[in-house]
Order: C-alpha cells, then sequence, then structure tokens
C-alpha cells in the first residue's frame, strides 16, 4: 500500500475505534454493567440504566451510523479516494 | 362489519398490493435477481432491509417477551440493533466495493480457496434453512389465528405469495415487496401502541409514554408497574437480568454479531448503487427497525399493566392487591379473554375454587410473599399467558375498533412473509450462483444462471413449506442456532478478510471450522445431538450452562471468539497469502472505483 493508502486507512480505523467506543460504552456500559448505579438517576420517569437498555442505546446506535457516513465521506474526500 | 369480515379485507388488500408490485417488478437478468440491478435508493434499501430484519418473531413475540423478562428483556433490544453498526462499519461499504452477488463469492474470492466458499455455503445453508423454519410456521400460525384457516391451508397460501413475487421478480420483486410490507407492518405495530399510550398516560408517543406519569397522578407508569408486579411476587420489572450479568452481555454480543454476519441481511447491501450508499443504508435501515424496536419495550410494559388491571381491580384503584374482591370475577370476563382461551394462548384453572382468577408468581422465593399469598387462600397462578397475547390481543386490551385489529392481522403476516423472501432469496443465490455456477458449472450463461435461480428459488419455496408444514422437533431451538452460526463462523471470516492483509485460507477455514463446531457442540450438548431427544451429554461438560453460566444462545460470541484466536494461530504457523489477495484486501478497503455488481468469477 503506498503512503496516501496507509494514511487514510488509519484515519479509518480511527474513526471506526471511536466509534465502537461509543457503541460499547452505551450498550454494554450504560446498558448492562453500570446499568445499576445510573438507576439512581432518573430520566423523566425512566430509570436511567433502564433507559439506556430499552432505549437510549438503539437512538445512540443510529446517530452513530449517520456520523460515522458523513465522517468517512470526508475522509473519503481529504484523501481523494472517493467514488 | 364484523370482524371476520374486515380482516379478510385488509388483509386481502395487502396480497392484492404485493402481487401487483410483482408484476411491476420482474427480473430480467441475473443482476435484477440478486440485487435488484444494483439501483436501489439507500432509503427504499432501509426499509426493504427493515422489514427483511423484522420477522413474525420481532412483530408477534418480542413485546411478549419484554414484558415477561423485564429490564433483561433488553438483550433483544440492544442485540437485535446494535448489530447494525458493526454492519454498516465493519463489513456492509466494503462488501459493496467488493462487487460481487454473494457472501461466500466473497469468502472464497478473498480467500482464494473453492473449501473456503464451499465452508461458507455450507454455514450460510445452514443458518438460512433453520431460520426460515421459524418463519413458515409463523406464517401458518399468523393465517390460522387471525383468517380462521388451518395451519397448514395458512402456510400453502404464503408459499403461493412468496412464490408469485420472488420467482418472478427476484431481488427486484422482493425489494419493492418489502417496501409495502414494511409500511403495512409499522402502521399494524405502532397505532395500537399510540392509543394504549394515550389511555394510560394522555401521551400519544410510546416512547415518551413509557416515561411518562400515569394519566392523573404523579406516579410514573415504570413506578407503578414495579410496585404492582413486586406485590404480586414478580421481581421488579425495571432491574430483573436475563441470568447472570455477564450471561446478558454475552448473550447481547452474541445477537449483535450474530446480525452482523446473517447473510440474508448483509446480502441487502449489494443492490445500492455506491460504497457511500451502503453506509448511510444501514443507517436508514437502523431508523425504520428503531421505530418498531422503540415502541416495542411501550408495548410490553403498558400491555402487561393493562393484563394485571384487567384481572386484578385493586391495580388501579389501588387498596389490598389480595383482597379476594381485588381479584376479577372469571363468569365476568371480558370479550377478548373468552376469544383468546379457544386458541389456546391463555388458560384459566381454578386452583382454589373461588371462581375468581389469580394472576401472580407463585414460584416467588420470598418467604414474606408466600406466606402472605397462602393466608389469601390463593392456590398457585391461574391464569396461563402465552407472550404472543401482548401484541396479538393488545388491541382488543385497549378495546380499539376492528379496523386496528384487521391491521395487526394484516401486520402480522407481512412481517412473517417478507422474511422468508428475504432468506428465499439467500438460499436460492447460494444454491444456483454459488454452487451451480460456481463450482458445477462455471460456464452457464446468463439466461441459465436467471433459470437455475429461479428453479432453486422455487424448489427452496417447497422445502421451507415442506419443514413449515412437517416441523422437526427442534423448531424452538433453531433461530438461536443460526444466530450462533452466524455470530461464530460468517461474521469473523468476512471481518478479517476485510481488516487482516495477511490473513490467509489455512486461517480463516480452521477459524470457520473450529468458531462452528464449538459453537454447535455447547448447543447440542444442552438441547441433543442435531436436535434429536435424548442425546443431550449436558452432563459431559459439567452441567447446564457450565461454561462460567452463559446460556446456548448466548454461546454465539465465545464460538466468535474461539474462531479469531484459531485462525490468527494457524495463519501465523502457515504461510502468507499471495500478493494479488493482498491487493485485492487495499482495493477492496477504498471507495473508488466501486462500479455495479456483478457475479463474474
Amino acid at each position: 500500500m503506498d503512503q496516501t493508502g496507509q494514511a487514510y486507512w488509519s484515519a479509518v480505523l480511527g474513526l471506526l475505534g471511536k466509534i465502537l467506543a461509543i457503541w460499547f460504552v452505551v450498550s454494554f456500559g450504560a446498558g448492562i454493567l453500570f446499568a445499576d448505579a445510573l438507576n439512581g438517576i432518573k430520566l423523566g420517569g425512566y430509570p436511567l440504566g433502564f433507559w439506556f437498555a430499552h432505549q437510549g442505546s438503539i437512538y445512540i446506535f443510529i446517530a452513530l451510523i449517520f456520523y460515522y457516513a458523513k465522517a468517512m465521506d470526508k475522509i473519503d474526500r481529504k484523501f481523494d479516494v472517493h467514488e | 362489519m364484523d370482524l371476520q369480515t374486515m380482516t379478510y379485507l385488509v388483509v386481502g388488500a395487502s396480497f392484492a398490493l404485493y402481487i401487483g408490485i410483482a408484476i411491476w417488478a420482474r427480473a430480467g437478468s441475473t443482476s435484477e435477481f440478486y440485487v435488484a440491478g444494483g439501483g436501489v435508493h439507500p432509503i427504499t434499501n432501509g426499509m426493504a432491509t427493515a422489514a427483511d430484519w423484522m420477522s413474525a418473531a420481532s412483530f408477534i413475540s418480542m413485546a411478549g417477551l419484554i414484558a415477561n423478562m423485564g429490564y433483561g428483556g433488553g438483550l433483544f433490544l440492544m442485540g437485535w440493533t446494535g448489530g447494525y453498526v458493526l454492519l454498516a462499519c465493519l463489513l456492509a461499504p466494503y462488501l459493496r466495493k467488493f462487487g460481487k452477488f454473494t457472501v461466500p463469492q466473497f469468502i472464497g474470492d478473498r480467500f482464494y480457496s473453492k473449501t473456503a466458499s464451499t465452508v461458507a455455503v455450507v454455514c450460510l445453508l445452514t443458518a438460512s434453512i433453520t431460520y426460515i423454519i421459524g418463519q413458515m410456521t409463523g406464517v401458518g400460525v399468523a393465517f390460522s389465528r387471525f383468517l380462521g384457516v388451518s395451519s397448514e391451508m395458512g402456510i400453502y397460501i404464503g408459499m403461493a405469495i412468496v412464490f408469485a413475487y420472488a420467482v418472478f421478480g427476484g431481488m427486484k420483486g422482493i425489494t419493492y415487496t418489502q417496501v409495502a410490507q414494511y409500511v403495512v407492518l409499522i402502521l399494524a405495530y405502532t397505532v395500537p401502541a399510540i392509543f394504549i399510550s394515550l389511555n394510560l398516560t394522555g401521551n400519544p408517543i410510546p416512547q415518551l409514554g413509557l416515561g411518562a406519569d400515569m394519566a392523573g397522578t404523579d406516579v410514573s407508569l415504570l413506578t407503578k408497574l414495579d410496585q404492582v408486579v413486586t406485590d404480586l411476587g414478580f421481581g421488579k420489572y425495571t432491574t430483573t437480568t436475563a441470568g447472570s450479568t455477564l450471561n446478558m452481555f454475552v448473550y447481547t454480543l452474541s445477537l449483535m454479531i450474530g446480525t452482523a454476519g446473517l447473510p440474508h441481511v448483509i446480502m441487502r447491501f449489494f443492490t445500492v448503487p455506491t460504497v457511500s450508499d451502503a453506509r448511510i443504508s444501514a443507517g436508514w435501515a437502523l431508523v425504520f427497525i428503531a421505530i418498531l424496536y422503540t415502541t416495542a419495550p411501550a408495548v410490553a410494559a403498558m400491555a402487561k399493566l393493562n393484563l394485571h388491571a384487567t384481572v386484578n381491580t385493586a391495580v388501579m384503584k389501588g387498596g389490598d392487591i389480595m383482597a379476594p374482591e381485588a381479584s376479577l370475577q372469571y363468569e365476568e370476563r371480558p370479550d377478548w379473554m373468552k376469544r383468546w382461551e379457544k386458541t389456546g394462548l391463555l388458560k384459566f384453572a381454578d386452583k382454589n375454587g373461588d371462581g375468581r382468577i389469580q394472576y401472580y408468581n407463585d414460584k416467588s422465593k420470598n418467604a414474606d410473599f408466600n406466606a402472605k399469598a397462602e393466608a389469601a387462600g390463593w392456590k398457585g397462578s391461574e391464569l396461563t399467558v402465552n407472550a404472543d397475547i401482548i401484541v396479538l390481543a393488545n388491541p382488543e386490551i385497549a378495546l380499539l375498533p376492528n379496523w386496528v385489529i384487521a391491521l395487526v392481522a394484516a401486520g402480522g403476516l407481512a412481517a412473517a412473509l417478507s422474511t422468508a423472501a428475504g432468506l428465499l432469496m439467500a438460499i436460492s443465490a447460494a444454491v444456483s450462483h454459488d454452487l451451480v455456477k460456481g463450482i458445477f458449472k462455471p460456464d452457464i450463461s446468463d439466461s441459465g444462471e436467471l433459470m437455475a435461480g429461479k428453479i432453486s428459488m422455487a424448489i427452496a419455496i417447497v422445502i421451507a413449506g415442506y419443514l413449515g408444514l412437517n416441523p422437526p422437533g427442534f423448531a424452538a431451538g433453531t433461530v438461536a442456532l443460526a444466530f450462533g452460526i452466524a455470530a461464530s463462523s460468517l461474521f469473523p471470516a468476512i471481518m478479517m478478510g476485510i481488516f487482516s492483509k495477511k490473513m490467509n485460507k489455512e486461517g480463516a477455514i480452521a477459524g470457520m471450522i473450529a468458531g462452528l463446531a464449538i459453537t454447535l457442540f455447547y448447543v447440542f450438548a444442552h438441547k441433543g445431538i442435531f436436535f434429536i431427544k435424548g442425546t443431550e451429554f449436558v452432563d459431559a461438560i459439567g452441567g447446564a450452562n457450565s461454561f462460567f453460566g452463559i446460556t446456548p444462545e448466548a454461546f454465539g460470541a465465545v464460538g466468535a471468539l474461539v474462531n479469531f484466536i484459531v485462525a490468527f494461530l494457524v495463519d501465523k504457523m502457515t504461510k502468507e497469502p499471495p500478493e494479488h489477495i493482498q491487493h485485492m484486501v487495499e482495493n477492496v478497503r477504498i471507495p473508488r472505483g466501486a462500479k455495479a455488481v456483478d457475479g463474474a468469477h
């Protein structure tokens, strides 16, 4: 792989790392591992940990994919590999 | 108009729509047959993916499961949606760039090995066929419950409808029918939910209603529900987990990577025009899926509360929940209970002979509660409620008009048919493209392959119908198996094919086989070898769930881990892949140069 190709791929992996970290934190973190602790906080009538498991993580997943798609388009253009 | 006529009318109209689309969208080439010509708009594809993904189980059973499990049911919600993040970032755009028709073709080309693609075909067929058995029985059940025909008749009708648009329309017919089916099923799911939420909380949006106060009080709905279910001896709704926290963690992860590895879902992303569209399309798919998946927990909690309120007047009015007069008199039960009793989904047994219905947790571990129940003369819970009731009877419990009940019928059928069609597509493409063209008859012409595709689709429908009519004893455990296979074999192989340039064929094949073998071993230990009763060997592995308390349904993630480890070890000991393969991987990683998907080998 040439220099640009390598720089492009590491930019992609960097973005992926960030996306997957948030993906993990909201579902496995807030929704499962720390759900009990978060349940002490209320979001309207929702205990927060329960909310992450039944609602919140899904909304954040959607936001993550659209953010990822947008950020990838930007990276594609920056390294001039877009379609 | 009476309910039965109304139901026939609404379901008949929806079928006419699907057939009309089928006639409009006939496939004339292999490209149209396998990938709808590759020109599907990302939002359209997202909607079709959502219908493809949401099966009869999502539509009919999921809310009921959540109602029973409470907080722990969140593993289905997170597991079946979180997979789309993995799909969008790790698989879909790269497979779209690769530009071939099927998943086994990617694995075969990337790992430069017919063996690899054959292993992938076997995994794909096992996963898809086990999955479709559940869909066909779901079609039969939906028909028999909603239309009053026998379940066999229902499966024949379902086969005929799917035949009409899948055989002639291929992916093109399926895609546009799925869009229509999505609209039907999402209306059918959300309309009753809106009414029920408005009823209980005064908020028409179920997602907000679930977090709101009960109408006319300052107690939140979830606090109320927690109170009611603990009073009746159940675990607290908002905190009860599914087994241990570790099991819930691993189960969720298994569903996520299983979702991302299911071939009929991956295939949908070959139909969009560009790599960038594949990414955004996964986002749209999740938007359309989320409309149902964020409504489901509201339906679950609200229907559960309504059900308890129906059989025990103290639930809403307050007062002693164990007072004799609080329990509903059996003779005064509402009409919908009588209707569903006939189907066997609801059963009443007057254990203490007082003519009233006591519905509570008679297996509570709370000694205090048990003593109180005994003192009140309760001799065991008298109502057996099938989980499916939560969605099926929801409009009736909330006293909604007949057209809403008819709509739920059409929605349930749309969910089952659309998923069945997507699976048939994956099966037929694997047979006609990967086996016939890829292995047995590489020089087949385009029109010959199109014919082979249609014939294998027709055969697949007949086999699926046969299995639906004569479900093997293991039908119930098969969906878990499909996810286990997808998670432990296909997902890791595809991911390593993209993210590791140096992964070679030896590593990939060994990994797939090891992941699959360990998963099957663990599942078979619990459920019998090939699900044959009496062949369980759970004692040989140290008792049920002996691997850190992980249930067999949740084991796919462990299988995937084994797959990764074995693949890397074998890869280190064998020689690296040829230069041109490494170039191919570099090429797959870059969007530029994506062309229309074709099937050339």
